[in-house]
């Protein structure tokens, strides 16, 4: 539980790479695919990332397990596009209010195709980076300040240690008497309580580790960084692959006629 | 400054030094006058609230604003303050300057190991108070090889996940951490209070070698004498602040002191060495031979059987569903520990001991119906049960606490309200039944003062001894207690020992996890020894990335 966002294990390329560039990556195909809902640039640019997945030490499992909400929402997004949006062509389904056509069909698969396409780099992203590093990087090359950066990535790593102080505080309110039982209103009560058992408990925890901190001569203005954040050659390579794959995606769309964008309003 | 500059031992001196929290009344240290020269150690010792912590974290420069833990407690501190800042007397200086001045001069390091780890891989750790001192990058790194050799952590890789050290490696971490700072002035709060046996040694055998290679000076605070007595040339005893009094009550040497005062520490709860604080024994158990089992051979037959665990395998990780393509098939998690058989039988001790990660807790957890067995069964006979069911996991939560009363190793976790009689009445009052025990408690656990108080401001033995009577105003029949001992000083300890010894003979079950052997000594009973951590669980390490 304490570990997920750690990378042990992942000896992939990508987890080499530099963390804002593989950011730039991401965000030239997300800016790409954001701008027109057509399937064939979606599915271009999907094609890719799954190609780029043992990159990054991702299998389809590992997606799903850490994908999942963002998988099951565009799915959901595209479903109910299809049902929603306006229709033309040919009717294939009707029920009542619900119907869909070919044109919402396609409209449909379009946004969930972008969905995916847009959320899977996120995923890869999330997966190959260690918090360490990208906090080295956000802090030396992007310039963010570094007592902001380094609290930040120190409560992390706190996040988990809290997962596992919920479930014991849990049990320990069991053993008195406190159930997670009864009528909603009761459960609430319940759930109200242990958070505010956590919140004590992690208002003492984040206070100590402040102390820790500080004690260790946290909070000057003048720090040297023991990793420094460097870029390589292979991060050109990862921005470039990132625009080949938005221009691929683009070009595909335009040859194809699909291209739509969408702040020009065309239906 | 150079790292030559810093270190040298440092020098401490206090000139009618006082210090009071923002919004607390009377000052948490006054009056205090005190002179540590460059590489002396020194053991301080004193009763709770006379200061100690105060003046570790002043040395440690991290006074001021509102770090100090205890002031970020329940409402009730809060109400009663005034918004008033906190307020400095006197002069508290290292080596002629204010600590604050002195960055890094200094090293700290607390009780609770957990948060003396700040970042997520081991190295990078070691590195943080370097590289916050600017420490030129190539300089840091032979520092943090050369400290974790110090600390006896050498062996691990640089990219070792810290969540995956136990306690005393936490803490030996965090010296390392000091250490890379090269600091003239080692300050130790409690910081082995938090661990086991072995843990305890660990740390201390560390901090004895890296002193005797830097010749840092040292400042201890720990009330197991024992422990330090033959690491420190000076034992500093402080008494609760009174204007009036000077702070410093004994100086001297650690054999002087004692001798001189041994009857005054014992009364103050110190830990002293060669000393077991008296005990109420067992009725019909021999002193001495606990813990060679079966004390119910001696009785007039073998007692009333409560509760039986069989075959039983643990873990603290809840079953996993299986994703879509293999059909949502529930998965049982890992266990740390299996094959575990144990009978829990009325008036009997059971205590449950082993190596650090073993599954004790998690096996008395399960023992006691909060989390549910991965493998084999806990089952309560009907003398428990009475008509509750066999599976203590599948009772009802009040159900539960009037059979099985569980005391959880951090008291704060198991505060449910906001003020001390209310936390002992709770129990009762959701049964329905019971509040007359609750007097009775008030008054054997010394709790009758405290009944207004919020139970989360009150010190380490008040909130341990409440602990135990919120689960007991239930009246269940099997108390299971998880490390009740750790960290108490000796007149709480004794406290406890007594009172479990005297609801032993009344009749209650009591299951202990404790590595405490003269405590199990006291209760008596059976020793459930479980052996080391199953094979096949974490330890994946990553042999690939090596930091620079």
């Amino acid at each position: 539980m304490r570990d997920t966002l750690t990378l042990r294990g992942n000896n992939a390329l990508l987890t080499r790479a530099n963390p804002l560039a593989k950011f730039s990556g991401v965000l030239l195909i997300t800016v790409a695919l954001a701008l027109s809902i057509d399937w064939v640039s979606a599915s271009v640019a999907l094609a890719f990332e799954l190609l780029l997945f043992p990159l990054a030490g991702l299998t389809l499992a590992l997606l799903w397990q850490r994908g999942w909400p963002l998988i099951l929402a565009a799915a959901v997004g595209g479903w109910s596009t299809a049902i929603l949006a306006a229709d033309h062509g040919r009717t294939l389904l009707d029920v009542g209010v619900w119907s869909i056509s070919e044109g919402s069909l396609q409209l449909g698969l379009g946004f969930l195709l972008r969905g995916l396409a847009i959320a899977l780099p996120a995923v890869l992203l999330m997966s190959c980076t260690d918090p360490t590093d990208l906090a080295d990087a956000l802090a030396q090359q992007a310039k963010l300040p570094h007592r902001f950066v380094l609290g930040t990535l120190a409560a992390m790593r706190l996040v988990g240690l809290m997962a596992e102080e919920w479930q014991t505080i849990g049990m320990a309110r069991r053993a008195r008497g406190v159930g997670s039982h009864g009528n909603p209103l009761q459960r609430l009560k319940a759930t109200l309580g242990q958070s505010f058992g956590l919140l004590v408990q992690a208002v003492r925890r984040a206070s100590r580790l402040a102390v820790t901190m500080e004690a260790r001569g946290f909070g000057g203005a003048q720090r040297t960084w023991a990793r420094e954040a460097t870029f390589s050659r292979l991060d050109a390579w990862v921005v470039l692959g990132g625009v080949l794959i938005a221009g691929a995606a683009v070009a595909a769309a335009i040859g194809a006629g699909t291209w739509n964008m969408v702040f020009l309003g065309q239906q | 400054m150079t790292s030559f500059d810093a270190a040298s031992p440092a020098a401490v001196t206090a000139r009618g030094w006082g210090w009071r929290h923002a919004g607390r009344p009377r000052p948490a240290v006054s009056g205090l006058d005190l002179d540590i020269r460059p590489g002396e150690r020194v053991l301080l010792l004193g009763p709770s609230g006379s200061g100690k912590s105060t003046l570790l974290h002043a040395l440690a420069g991290v006074l001021g604003d509102s770090t100090s833990d205890s002031s970020a407690a329940g409402p009730s501190a809060a109400a009663s303050a005034d918004a008033e800042d906190s307020d400095e007397t006197g002069s508290l200086l290292i080596d002629g300057s204010p600590p604050r001045a002195r960055r890094g001069r200094a090293g700290l390091m607390q009780q609770d190991p957990e948060t003396q780890v700040v970042l997520s891989r081991l190295g990078d750790d070691v590195a943080f108070g370097a590289e916050n001192l600017a420490v030129p990058p190539a300089d840091i790194w032979r520092r943090v090889a050369e400290a974790l050799g110090d600390v006896g952590l050498g062996g691990l890789p640089l990219d070792h996940p810290t969540s995956a050290l136990s306690g005393g490696q936490k803490q030996r971490l965090a010296l390392a951490g000091i250490l890379a700072m090269r600091p003239g002035l080692l300050l130790l709060d409690e910081p082995t209070a938090n661990l086991d046996p072995a843990g305890v040694l660990e740390v201390r055998d560390a901090v004895g070698r890296c002193l005797d290679k830097t010749g840092a000076t040292l400042v201890v605070v720990e009330h197991r004498v024992a422990v330090w007595k033959d690491l420190v040339d000076r034992l500093v005893v402080l008494q609760p602040g009174s204007a009036a009094d000077s702070a410093v009550l004994l100086d001297g040497s650690p054999d002087q002191v004692l001798e001189q005062a041994r009857d005054m520490l014992i009364a103050a709860g110190v830990w002293v060495p060669g000393h077991i604080p008296a005990t109420r024994a067992r009725r019909g158990v021999a002193e001495g031979i606990a813990g060679a089992g079966g004390a119910g051979s001696a009785d007039t037959g073998p007692a009333q059987l409560l509760l039986a665990a069989e075959e039983l395998a643990v873990s603290r990780e809840r079953p996993r569903r299986t994703g879509l393509l293999r059909g949502f098939r529930t998965v049982p998690p890992a266990p740390v520990q299996s094959g575990i058989t144990a009978q829990v039988r009325a008036g009997q001790a059971l205590t449950i001991t082993g190596p650090n990660g073993c599954g004790k807790s998690t096996f008395a957890l399960t023992l006691a119906g909060l989390l549910a067995p991965v493998a084999g069964s806990v089952s309560a006979t009907t003398e428990l049960s009475a008509g509750a069911g066999i599976d203590p996991y599948k009772w009802k939560a009040q159900q539960l606490i009037a059979r099985i009363g569980t005391v959880f190793q951090e008291p704060e976790h198991q505060f449910v309200t906001g003020r001390v009689l209310d936390e002992l009445m709770f129990g009762p009052r959701h049964l329905g039944r019971g509040e007359e025990r609750v007097d009775e408690l008030l008054e054997r656990l010394r709790l009758r003062d405290l009944v207004d108080a919020n139970p989360y401001t009150l010190s380490g033995g008040e909130k341990r001894r409440l602990s135990v009577a919120t689960v007991l105003a239930a009246h269940p029949q099997v108390l299971v207690l998880d490390e009740p001992t750790f960290g108490q000083d000796a007149n709480t300890w004794a406290e406890l020992a007594s009172f479990l010894s005297e609801l032993l003979d009344a009749g209650t079950a009591v299951v202990s996890v404790t590595h405490d052997v003269e405590f199990s000594q006291v209760l008596g009973g059976t020793e459930l020894t479980l052996g080391a951590p199953q094979p096949g669980l974490p330890g994946r390490t990553n042999p690939g990335v090596a930091a620079p």
